[in-house]
């Protein structure tokens, strides 16, 4: 039977729950021994070349690009699991959400205490840049998200024990450590 | 401010049980609660800011803003929507300048929406400065608008002629219509007042209770709960003092027959809670009004000092000693979760309107950790007749399960709206060839939104306890409305804005509902969004009060009853839809960066 095909991709995240992927260590030899990875920030593929069995989603959608790149996901892999805070609730990024896109934009570009020289007053607005949406998006409402991986990042066990339940079809164990977060 | 608001606390003894009678004093003086109002009514009561603040924020009528010299709340119920309410709020948005929820910036008129004000057979109808106007059309919206303007006077903005029966009585003066089509033992205007005490001062209390068993009356509010049995409960409950509650808070949209109880019976109201009173051995009553009903204060007074002065209230009751009985009338102030008995009772204790944890029950630990009865209106004024009838009497109207008669609100699309008292044991057909539909019937509103909604495979079903329980609102649909859009939606709204919040499942699930509606409304749905719309709302049974328990029956009753609506706008070829939409996501993006969209 071949190996199992994952690929991983950070939207509006801040690469933590990649990091933490990376943080079980020497169990990522293991990892390349149990799954094959296409496109991914780890291996640095940045177009899908095959269909693949489970993608990893860091962060929420932000901007068009995200929900693209997430679509894009959704089409070429089987299974779809949001990890960490932002795929599942929007995170961090989404604290702006009480805050109409336009303040936001004035403030980062306009008004902001840091913004010098923008005699023009210009928001960046370059065909090549994507679109900040109205509010950032948790994953599963923009496509369907077959599972979530909660934590803020997950741990690096939970990731792994995870993959490795999914991979091999056993029950994953849920200690009360992992599902508690106060 | 201060000496007013001083004046007020001290009227009511500085006493923070009655709260809400302070608050609605202050916010009819100045049109709103300031923070330095609540700062100086919590001195004067010696609470914290936030305990008199968070009572302020509960309650619709309440406002921590100026709501204008003229505030003006329309209703936005259904039945509203379709008597026209579209085209009167864009006259008064016309005429004022100004949108919903804001003020005109010379202080002037304030617009506001508030749900169902207990008149749906006479829509679209507003309150302005706690005064009815009801069938409003473009044309009144501006005579009114123009008279305020020139600076007439909230009396001077009626129309000519008032309302029927007590509506003309000299202190009401409303131009509301009682609309009573139908009248049975409990609307029958030929009763002789202070019968029914003079009687019971000749029985004992326990046969009072009897009587009241034995005639299998039952709470007429919605619950059906025998009444004669709470009555037990609360005689042998022990407390130092007992209270009996009338329940006129009525918010259920669509029901509006004990406003007319309240406009034409008064006094037999009042006798059935001396009964009660007698009956457990309480001896203070209080009347819980919703405000939306205020314009009624005056001419209730008037009729409870008449009623002291011939000694149907005071001390030793018809020369009875020892029968005390006195009645207070306490006001909501907007919320109609105030009609789940617990809530009202938290509400007349100057609290936020939330209901408490059972058991204990209200007829064990009440008003004031009182052993306390809660009865609806018309479960009081049937208690009086059957104290003047006898239980065989009563017995002999209605249903074996179902004694006695009901009285009905009926509005919507039909001839001749308003209130028909009926035995029980009619079926829907019946009721609906008495009112005169209009046109044919695509569905009924059965017991307000949180009843359910019928089509016409159930029409012949009976209006009882056993089959189809009421508390007696029927709202018509014609087949031209659109009952997703029209009723469902409405209804889902309606549950949204009156959920107290206290329970994360009432809080969070009809919104989610809504969002799953309006998703299948917009043609985004899939069959899989029907059927968790089913599947989480039996998260709601969780809930606290039969607010929460029911806040997604509009949405049950109708996937059940007319599920092929939902399905025809459900897409049949996808199995999975979230609804996410790109293209409106960065319309607000694009604007403000003066981009074209090129995702």
């Amino acid at each position: 039977m071949s190996k199992p095909i994952v690929a991983t991709t950070s939207l509006a995240g801040c690469f933590g729950c990649h990091m933490s992927l990376l943080d079980i260590d020497e169990r990522i030899l293991d990892l390349i021994e149990l799954v094959e990875f296409n496109k991914s920030p780890i291996n640095d593929i940045k177009k899908f070349t095959k269909k693949c069995d489970i993608g990893l989603i860091e962060g929420g959608c932000c901007n068009s690009e995200n929900v693209h790149v997430l679509k894009d996901f959704r089409e070429n892999c089987k299974i779809l699991i949001s990890v960490g805070e932002c795929a599942i609730m929007g995170g961090l990024p989404a604290m702006r959400n009480g805050i109409p896109i336009r303040e936001c934009l004035e403030e980062a570009y306009l008004n902001g205490p840091s913004v010098k020289n923008n005699t023009e007053k210009i928001i960046p607005n370059d065909p090549e840049i994507p679109i900040m949406l109205d509010r950032v998006y948790p994953c599963h409402e923009v496509v369907k998200i077959d599972f979530h991986l909660p934590g803020c990042p997950p741990r690096a066990d939970l990731i792994w024990d995870a993959l490795v339940a999914l991979i091999t079809g056993s029950e994953l164990k849920l200690p009360y450590e992992v599902v508690k977060f106060d | 401010m201060k000496n007013y608001t001083q004046k007020i606390v001290e009227k009511y003894h500085h006493d923070k049980t009655r709260l809400m009678d302070i608050l609605i004093a202050v916010q009819s003086e100045y049109g709103y609660i300031s923070s330095e109002s609540i700062a100086l009514i919590a001195h004067e009561l010696k609470m914290s800011d936030v305990d008199v603040e968070q009572t302020v924020s509960f309650y619709h009528f309440f406002s921590a803003q100026p709501t204008g010299k003229f505030s003006i709340f329309l209703n936005n119920s259904a039945v509203a929507n379709m008597m026209g309410r579209e085209e009167v709020a864009t006259a008064l948005e016309q005429e004022t300048g100004i949108k919903f929820g804001q003020v005109t910036p010379d202080g002037l008129i304030g617009l506001f929406e508030t749900s169902c004000i207990g008149m749906n057979d006479q829509e679209p109808a507003a309150i302005i400065n706690n005064r009815i106007f009801t069938k409003l059309t473009s044309f009144r919206v501006k005579e009114i608008i123009r008279d305020i303007k020139d600076g007439k006077k909230i009396e001077e903005l009626y129309s000519a002629s008032f309302g029927d029966g007590a509506n003309r009585d000299v202190s009401v003066q409303s131009v509301v219509s009682n609309n009573i089509r139908k009248i049975g033992p409990i609307l029958d205007p030929n009763y002789k007042i202070g019968e029914a005490i003079r009687k019971i001062t000749k029985m004992t209390p326990l046969e009072v209770i009897d009587e009241v068993k034995n005639s299998s009356v039952r709470g007429r509010g919605g619950a059906g709960f025998p009444t004669g049995l709470k009555w037990e409960f609360c005689r042998n409950a022990k407390g130092e003092r007992k209270y009996i509650f009338c329940n006129a808070d009525e918010g259920e949209p669509g029901t509006f027959k004990d406003r007319v109880i309240l406009t034409e019976l008064p006094r037999l109201l009042f006798e059935g809670m001396v009964i009660a009173g007698y009956a457990v051995g309480a001896t203070e009553g209080i009347l819980y009004i919703r405000y939306e009903y205020k314009y009624l204060e005056t001419y209730l007074e008037k009729i409870l000092e008449a009623a002291r002065k011939k000694n149907y209230l005071g001390k030793d009751i018809m020369g009875k000693k020892g029968f005390d009985f006195d009645i207070r009338i306490q006001f909501g102030a907007g919320a109609y979760v105030c009609g789940e008995e617990s809530a009202l009772i938290e509400s007349a204790e100057g609290k936020r309107g939330e209901p408490r944890d059972r058991p204990p029950f209200p007829v064990e630990k009440g008003y004031l950790e009182m052993p306390t009865i809660v009865n609806n209106v018309e479960t009081l004024c049937s208690v009086v007749k059957v104290i003047l009838n006898g239980a065989e009497w009563y017995r002999s109207f209605g249903t074996a399960e179902s004694t006695g008669t009901k009285l009905l609100s009926i509005s919507g699309d039909c001839r001749n709206p308003g209130v028909y008292e009926v035995a029980w044991g009619f079926s829907v057909n019946d009721i609906l060839a008495m009112v005169g539909k209009s046109a044919n019937v695509q569905a009924v509103q059965v017991g307000g939104p949180s009843g359910s909604l019928i089509g016409p495979d159930e029409f012949s079903r009976n209006l009882g306890y056993e089959d189809l329980a009421t508390g007696g609102s029927l709202i018509i649909f014609g087949e031209h409305r659109n009952l997703l859009k029209d009723v469902v939606l409405n209804f889902m709204d309606f549950f949204i804005e009156e959920s107290c919040g206290s329970c994360s499942t009432c809080r969070i699930l009809p919104s989610v509902l809504r969002t799953k509606l309006l998703k299948i409304m917009n043609a985004r749905g899939v069959q899989q969004d029907i059927e968790d719309m089913v599947n989480w709302s039996g998260f709601l049974k969780a809930s606290r009060c039969g607010l929460g328990q029911t806040a997604a029956n509009p949405i049950i009753t109708s996937i059940k009853n007319f599920r092929h609506l939902y399905e025809a706008r459900v897409q049949s070829r996808k199995e999975y839809d979230t609804g996410f939409d790109l293209t409106k996501a960065v319309i607000e993006a694009c604007e403000v960066t003066g981009r074209v969209p090129n995702i």
